[in-house]
């Protein structure tokens, strides 16, 4: 990413977030019935949490493209399985028990094993062999029906709750409805987003990962290890999808299908952002999750899944690059 | 291209490690379906699966598919969208509106065009990772609106359309009475759909030939591979891709068709994102770019998957599997399984599937 974009994503996401903080002056101005502020103000909040939650799991999606070129479809799959496996130290009869805190922390490491595993035994020798793009696209989507799958044998079908912070009474704040549990998840996803955005322009690595993105050919003439950086963006992109399933779970509950549910809408937060850019990544996974969220407003709730879908199509007809994104030309 | 005759690619297919199994699993199941021993459940299961309306659909599904994926080298991942409007256009025609079963097909025919067209006019000018993302979505977005209570008054909502297929019943022309294929017994009633689905699979196979080799075809097959250069001697690209687009998604709208009429019931949830990737893997088995790839690799597909899944569940009836989750879920998730291995381990050793042209398939997957 060169600096003038990355100007532009900060500006945008300002922009963004400026909108938000104006948006019940807005709506107040515009002489909205008081019941709407208060219901503006939660499916916001509901946003950002699922907003988050996608954004954690977008960036590792994007970063996998743009270092080795690979839509990884078996990334939301990835996530169900940071979930389980949280879900198999934490309440499965036999295991540990441990508290969902470590057992967590636990499922992160078992997720960045998963992706070096993956990279290491199956993408790696894959792209030695120079196996094709749209190969390596269906084998990744065989990889996601059989890792499904075999979680669903070893889990079950029946969705699935952590044993800490099930059930808990909402806090008001301002009028709007939040479990502690929920609070506590949207300031670790926070937290954990401005932690990256740390790493990806302060550290070498994070600078290496976004240089390998930007361009490999380069990277690698400069020097950059592009394959230890590829391994390491696999790990950090199974790690985060772990955590991502991990609050998801916590927000939630734990089933097979969570990681597919959610794998649409990551894809639609990183087409929208602009595939193979981090920062777009996040910014379009807060911005899917606001409007799958806000859609409850105008639409049944049980569209609203659909609507963040029907961001990415919109995306695609006005500007295909996405956000941050750039041009290139495909036919 | 050269075209050699079976006779002489004789020695090639004996070698062929894919080819001998899928001959060796067909002949031993064939046989044990019209040997005179009964008995073997698992292999009438897998024969009464491969010939059954079911895998006619899949079939048709393939077809369409591949004039997208093994033709042109579209990368459409939300086939399942057009097997969607297709039973739902036919479905709700009869069950809503109260038209005759004929006009739904058409009507599901039409609506196949327009879901192509909107694919097309968003999606076809992309990149082809791009375009699956673009139309798996679209896919989805088509279900989530099929099953929405907005929709309930056309769709039926979740619980879906049935008893819209009797005018297809109707014009049986099997005479009453029981037919008998090895150990299989089907009533003329379970046998017209079979026979009017793999009829129909036969229809668009030779109409599929035909195109194929007209000069559309080549031109079709030049996009695929080049296609800047295709664009250089004066073809619009975009063009044939977008006529590409809406054939093969009248013919998926027909499977549609044949499936709801097949089930005698329409329901949202029958149109997963999983349904395009079996159609995948039915035709990535048989070969993608080929006539007959989409035909064999159904019947083979929906043999060894029926097949499978009898014997995992006799081997738990047996008590030889550990009943760790109630066989009959483990069944179906090992069935996924299986689908999903296989997808990979054929997209990594075999990307041609059984029929196809190696070197041709490269260039698609490059």
């Amino acid at each position: 990413m060169d600096p003038s974009s990355t100007k532009r994503a900060i500006a945008g996401s300002l922009a963004g977030v400026g909108l938000l903080a104006f948006a019940p002056d807005l709506a107040a101005g515009a002489g909205f019935s008081s019941t709407f502020l208060p219901e503006l103000s939660q499916v916001v909040l509901n946003g950002l949490k699922l907003g988050f939650i996608i954004s954690i799991t977008s960036i590792g999606l994007s970063l996998v493209y743009g270092t080795s070129r690979l839509v990884n479809f078996a990334h939301g799959d990835m996530v169900t399985f940071g979930a389980v496996m949280a879900f198999f130290f934490n309440g499965a009869a036999g295991g540990p028990r441990l508290h969902i805190i470590p057992a967590g922390l636990l499922a992160i490491v078992a997720g960045a094993g998963l992706g070096a595993g993956l990279q290491k035994g199956l993408w790696q020798p894959l792209q030695e062999r120079k196996t094709g793009k749209i190969q390596l696209f269906v084998i990744s989507i065989g990889l996601a029906v059989l890792l499904r799958h075999l979680i669903l044998l070893q889990f079950g079908g029946r969705p699935r709750s952590y044993i800490q912070y099930a059930l808990q009474e909402p806090l008001i704040l301002g009028g709007m409805r939040i479990t502690p549990r929920d609070l506590v998840v949207v300031l670790i996803a926070a937290a954990v987003l401005v932690a990256i955005g740390l790493m990806l322009t302060m550290s070498p690595l994070g600078k290496a990962m976004r240089a390998v993105a930007d361009n490999r050919d380069l990277a690698e003439a400069s020097g950059v290890d592009v394959r230890k950086i590829i391994l390491m963006t696999w790990i950090m992109a199974g790690a985060l999808g772990g955590l991502g399933g991990v609050l998801l779970g916590v927000v939630e509950n734990v089933n097979y299908l969570m990681g597919f549910r959610l794998l649409l809408l990551i894809f639609a937060a990183t087409i929208l952002g602009g595939l193979g850019t981090a920062f777009g990544a996040m910014a379009g996974g807060i911005v899917v999750g606001l409007v799958v969220e806000m859609s409850t407003l105008v639409s049944p709730t049980e569209l609203k899944l659909m609507w963040g879908l029907a961001v990415l199509v919109v995306v695609q007809l006005v500007r295909p690059q996405g956000i941050f994104g750039r041009k290139e030309r495909i036919g | 291209m050269k075209r050699r005759g079976l006779a002489s690619r004789l020695p090639a297919i004996l070698k062929d490690p894919l080819m001998l199994m899928a001959i060796a699993v067909v002949a031993v199941g064939m046989f044990a379906a019209f040997s005179p021993l009964p008995g073997l459940r698992i292999f009438t299961d897998a024969l009464r699966s491969a010939t059954g309306g079911q895998a006619a659909v899949f079939a048709l599904a393939a077809i369409g598919l591949n004039i997208h994926f093994g033709y042109t080298g579209l990368l459409n991942f939300g086939h399942v969208g057009f097997l969607l409007v297709g039973a739902y256009g036919t479905a709700a025609t009869v069950s809503t509106f109260g038209g005759s079963l004929w006009l739904g097909i058409l009507i599901g025919m039409g609506l196949s065009v327009v879901l192509a067209l909107i694919m097309g006019g968003t999606a076809v000018r992309l990149r082809a990772d791009y375009l699956a993302i673009v139309t798996i979505a679209v896919a989805e977005i088509l279900r989530f609106l099929a099953r929405s209570r907005a929709a309930t008054d056309v769709t039926g909502g979740v619980f879906g359309l049935q008893g819209f297929a009797d005018a297809f019943y109707d014009i049986n022309p099997i005479p009453r009475g029981i037919y008998a294929l090895g150990w299989l017994q089907f009533t003329e009633r379970r046998l017209w759909p079979i026979v009017a689905g793999w009829g129909l699979v036969v229809l668009v196979s030779i109409v599929v030939w035909l195109l194929m080799r007209s000069p559309w075809g080549r031109v079709l097959r030049a996009v695929r591979e080049d296609e800047d250069a295709a664009r250089a001697l004066g073809k619009n690209a975009f063009g044939y891709k977008l006529q590409s687009l809406m054939l093969g998604g009248v013919i998926g709208g027909l499977a549609g068709s044949l499936w709801a009429i097949h089930l005698q019931a329409v329901t949202p949830d029958q149109f997963l994102p999983i349904q395009t990737f079996f159609v995948y893997a039915v035709l990535i088995l048989g070969g993608p770019g080929t006539v007959a790839g989409p035909v064999v690799g159904s019947v083979i597909f929906w043999f060894v998957v029926a097949g499978f899944d009898s014997f995992l569940r006799a081997a738990a009836f047996a008590g030889y599997i550990p009943d760790f989750l109630g066989a009959t879920e483990a069944v179906g998730a090992a069935r996924f399984v299986l689908v999903g291995a296989g997808l990979m381990a054929l997209m990594i050793f075999r990307p041609q599937g059984l029929l196809g042209n190696k070197r041709e398939m490269q260039i698609v997957a490059s």
